[in-house]
């Protein structure tokens, strides 16, 4: 049986994006798999007794290294601020590329806890920066200082020691371009080494924890239990700066949602499940329960999307025990089609996420395609018509040629840079100044205005010709070329509507990442955690790969 | 060091701010950053032009023909690099297109690099006593490396260079004869069994 890709213009709707949940194809988890056989070291710490100083981690194979460098700084409470404004940081961390020198470690003391206002070199890959959850470490600072394990309720409420509160790569502030790195193939995957920048920083907080209560009372400090370090992961806060890249990656995009809608379409294509894959299946789904009983906010509208996932996660086992037979042909298509009438846009995703888990040789091969060269799809065809330029907005926008921009609710937002901090930021263009300096991410709107120009201009038009006199759609004509071959790189909905929910897309790109316990703060920044339950650096070379359904607290 | 992605962010937003569209930006963001790539001073022109350009007038050109004749302003370097890139498959089969008066040579240049990889041809530039050949946009092949880039070009001549060897077949036949040297004389054994496909050449 052959099935169909899903519907861009229903997949890539930013409801249904914004219910994305993380899977065998996230990044953290093809980066653990991708480093399992790198040798784990912690080269360097030298921390005072109060947990301030510096300390180097690595992963090695073969020639290459690649070294974290911690800088743990001392802060007044009244600095720390998981807002982008901030100056300071409980810690501050880069992923260099090879082993430091001493100079190196030197230079990077001076530049690294200054963060957007340092500069880096071509030598260091990513650059984070993150805070104490300061009532967790200092409980459990107390907890082992005492001799004792924290409590087990404070630390599944919050699920992490750490929070980063940016995480940068790909040449900004002068770190490494992307292209200088690009041919390794261990980095053949988007945002690895942001990913292993994350997964080293949560080791050093378990080691600055056990080493700041080892010092305040020597005698009877206990080190924290792997078993909790293990359930603990490193918390993100994270703003509107994630939202643009999603728009301005188009292809990128694309190959994200293509290598899942492709797992989904060959899961349901599966004609006979064996007892294995089932089992690991329904086991997964069971135990996922506590991900979602224990995924805490004070977000209204993520608590009611968490209601209707766990009403319709148990309908579904309800179903799947006593109404469904796994021996039927196509199970995991007649499951889809059971959730797609049943089940909440929420569920739907959770479950498509699940069903990846016995598969490896369908996963495998499609972590590999979710890079892009973007710059193979820059430049326009230009010999081609308006003709056809029509004939694919028609068809690849059915939905966006609906949205009426005349109406003001339909175009109440704009998205603009703050001079300030440099960052995006959404506001309402009739309350708001600066709506002359929009950005370029009302897509919706500009294929619009794209589609109205061409329907007055000649059919036999080139676009060489159209582009002459129509300079300020050239954005949009790009992008339309781009969707022609790339079906889900399209956000197929008005990002600049009055309702629009901008987290939807942080959401999009966090779960790609791996994250869980979306915790939205706001409609426009929201709290994740990362790495929860995920193997301890030692333990790397032989660990359960569903650890994400193993968590304990 | 800036990194070529800063550079590409920064120029793209600073071309708008001048006042070009978004799309057009895109463009010129892309192309300085091949030029710094390649080591050429793409931001120091631009720069350099953008500071010209909010005093003095350039002519915008749209359509490109074979000579290409400013009126009494400058040619700007970025509508008529768009413009060249934009119609190059349609230019393909000119022999030599000509310009007169280009503001910013440098800039343009960097568009042509890029229409270079567009039709698969080397393109070859000689501007005043200056010859430039853009490879593919995989390299610019110049003797200004290091040298202030001129800032006007006053003629600009661009030639398409027909896909052709770089060599005469006696020199490709003396190297390939040497390159045998390499090779093992298969004796009926190794003609037999060597291959490990079947007795014949091409099974």
């Amino acid at each position: 049986m052959k099935i169909e890709l899903r519907n861009p213009n229903l997949i890539m709707k930013l409801s249904r994006l914004g219910s994305f949940h993380q899977s065998k194809l996230s990044f953290l988890r093809s980066f653990l798999n991708e480093f399992r056989d790198w040798d784990y070291k912690r080269d360097l710490f030298n921390l005072d007794q109060k947990g301030y100083g510096e300390a180097v981690y690595s992963f090695k194979k073969k020639e290459r290294v690649y070294s974290l460098v911690c800088f743990a700084n001392k802060i007044k409470d009244e600095e720390r601020s998981d807002r982008v404004i901030a100056t300071k940081w409980d810690a501050a961390f880069t992923l260099h590329d090879g082993v430091p020198g001493k100079d190196d470690i030197e230079r990077l003391k001076k530049e690294v806890p200054k963060q957007e206002v340092g500069r880096l070199s071509f030598k260091e890959l990513t650059l984070s920066r993150a805070n104490k959850s300061v009532r967790v470490f200092n409980h459990v600072v107390e907890s082992l200082s005492d001799g004792k394990q924290p409590d087990l309720d404070l630390l599944s409420k919050v699920g992490y020691l750490y929070r980063t509160t940016a995480v940068y790569g790909s040449g900004k502030f002068g770190l490494a371009d992307r292209f200088r790195i690009e041919n390794r193939d261990e980095i053949n995957g988007p945002f690895r080494l942001e990913m292993m920048l994350v997964y080293l920083v949560r080791q050093f907080t378990f080691d600055q924890v056990n080493h700041v209560a080892h010092h305040k009372n020597p005698k009877k400090a206990v080190k924290l239990d792997e078993k909790i370090c293990k359930n603990l992961g490193i918390g993100n806060s994270t703003g509107l700066g994630m939202a643009p890249f999603i728009v301005n990656h188009p292809t990128l995009l694309n190959n994200w949602i293509l290598s899942r809608e492709t797992a989904l379409k060959k899961i349901r294509e599966i004609k006979k499940v064996n007892d294995e894959d089932s089992k690991l299946f329904i086991n997964c789904v069971k135990k996922s329960l506590t991900n979602i009983t224990s995924w805490n906010t004070e977000s209204e509208y993520q608590q009611n999307k968490i209601r209707s996932l766990l009403k319709d996660v148990k309908k579904f086992i309800n179903y799947i025990e006593n109404d469904f037979n796994f021996k039927s042909e196509y199970p995991f298509n007649d499951l889809y089609h059971w959730l797609d009438k049943e089940a909440c846009e929420e569920c739907i995703e959770y479950i498509v996420s699940i069903m990846m888990e016995p598969y490896d040789y369908i996963i495998d091969p499609l972590v590999k395609n979710m890079s892009s060269d973007e710059e193979r799809y820059f430049n326009i065809p230009t010999n081609r018509t308006v003709e056809d330029l029509c004939n694919i907005i028609e068809s690849k926008y059915p939905n966006i040629l609906d949205i009426n921009f005349e109406k003001k609710e339909n175009y109440q937002n704009f998205w603009f840079i703050s001079k300030n901090k440099a960052e995006p930021r959404l506001a309402d263009r009739f309350v708001e100044h600066g709506s002359e300096l929009e950005q370029p991410l009302a897509i919706a709107r500009d294929v619009k205005r794209l589609y109205e120009k061409l329907q007055v201009s000649k059919n036999s038009l080139t676009i060489a010709e159209f582009l002459s006199n129509n300079s300020e759609l050239r954005h949009v004509v790009r992008r339309a070329f781009i969707v022609e071959k790339f079906p889900y790189s399209e956000i197929q909905d008005n990002t600049i509507g009055k309702d629009v929910m901008p987290i939807d897309m942080l959401r999009l790109k966090l779960s790609f990442f791996g994250a869980l316990k979306f915790d939205p703060r706001s409609d426009k920044w929201l709290r994740i955690c990362m790495f929860q339950g995920a193997p301890l650096p030692n333990e790397l070379k032989n660990y359960d790969e569903q650890w994400v359904y193993n968590t304990n607290i | 060091m800036k990194s070529l992605s800063e550079i590409e962010t920064t120029v793209k937003r600073a071309s708008r701010a001048i006042g070009f569209s978004w799309g057009i930006s895109e463009e010129v963001a892309k192309s300085i950053r091949i030029l710094e790539l390649f080591g050429l001073p793409g931001i120091k022109n631009l720069d350099l032009y953008y500071k010209d350009k909010k005093n003095k007038k350039f002519e915008n050109l749209n359509i490109i023909s074979e000579k290409n004749l400013s009126s009494s302003e400058l040619f700007c370097p970025i509508t008529l690099g768009v413009s060249f890139l934009d119609q190059i498959e349609a230019m393909d089969n000119l022999k030599q297109i000509q310009f007169s008066k280009v503001a910013y040579p440098l800039i343009f240049l960097s568009f042509l690099s890029r229409a270079s990889e567009i039709i698969g041809k080397k393109i070859y530039i000689k501007f005043d006593q200056n010859e430039i050949l853009l490879n593919l946009n995989v390299n610019i092949c110049s003797s200004l490396f290091n040298k202030e880039f001129p800032l006007i070009a006053d003629t600009l001549d661009v030639q398409f260079i027909e896909n052709q060897d770089n060599f005469n077949e006696s020199e490709w036949q003396s190297l390939y004869k040497l390159s045998e040297d390499t090779f093992v004389e298969e004796n009926e054994s190794l003609k037999q069994g060597a291959a490990g496909a079947g007795l014949t050449d091409n099974d």
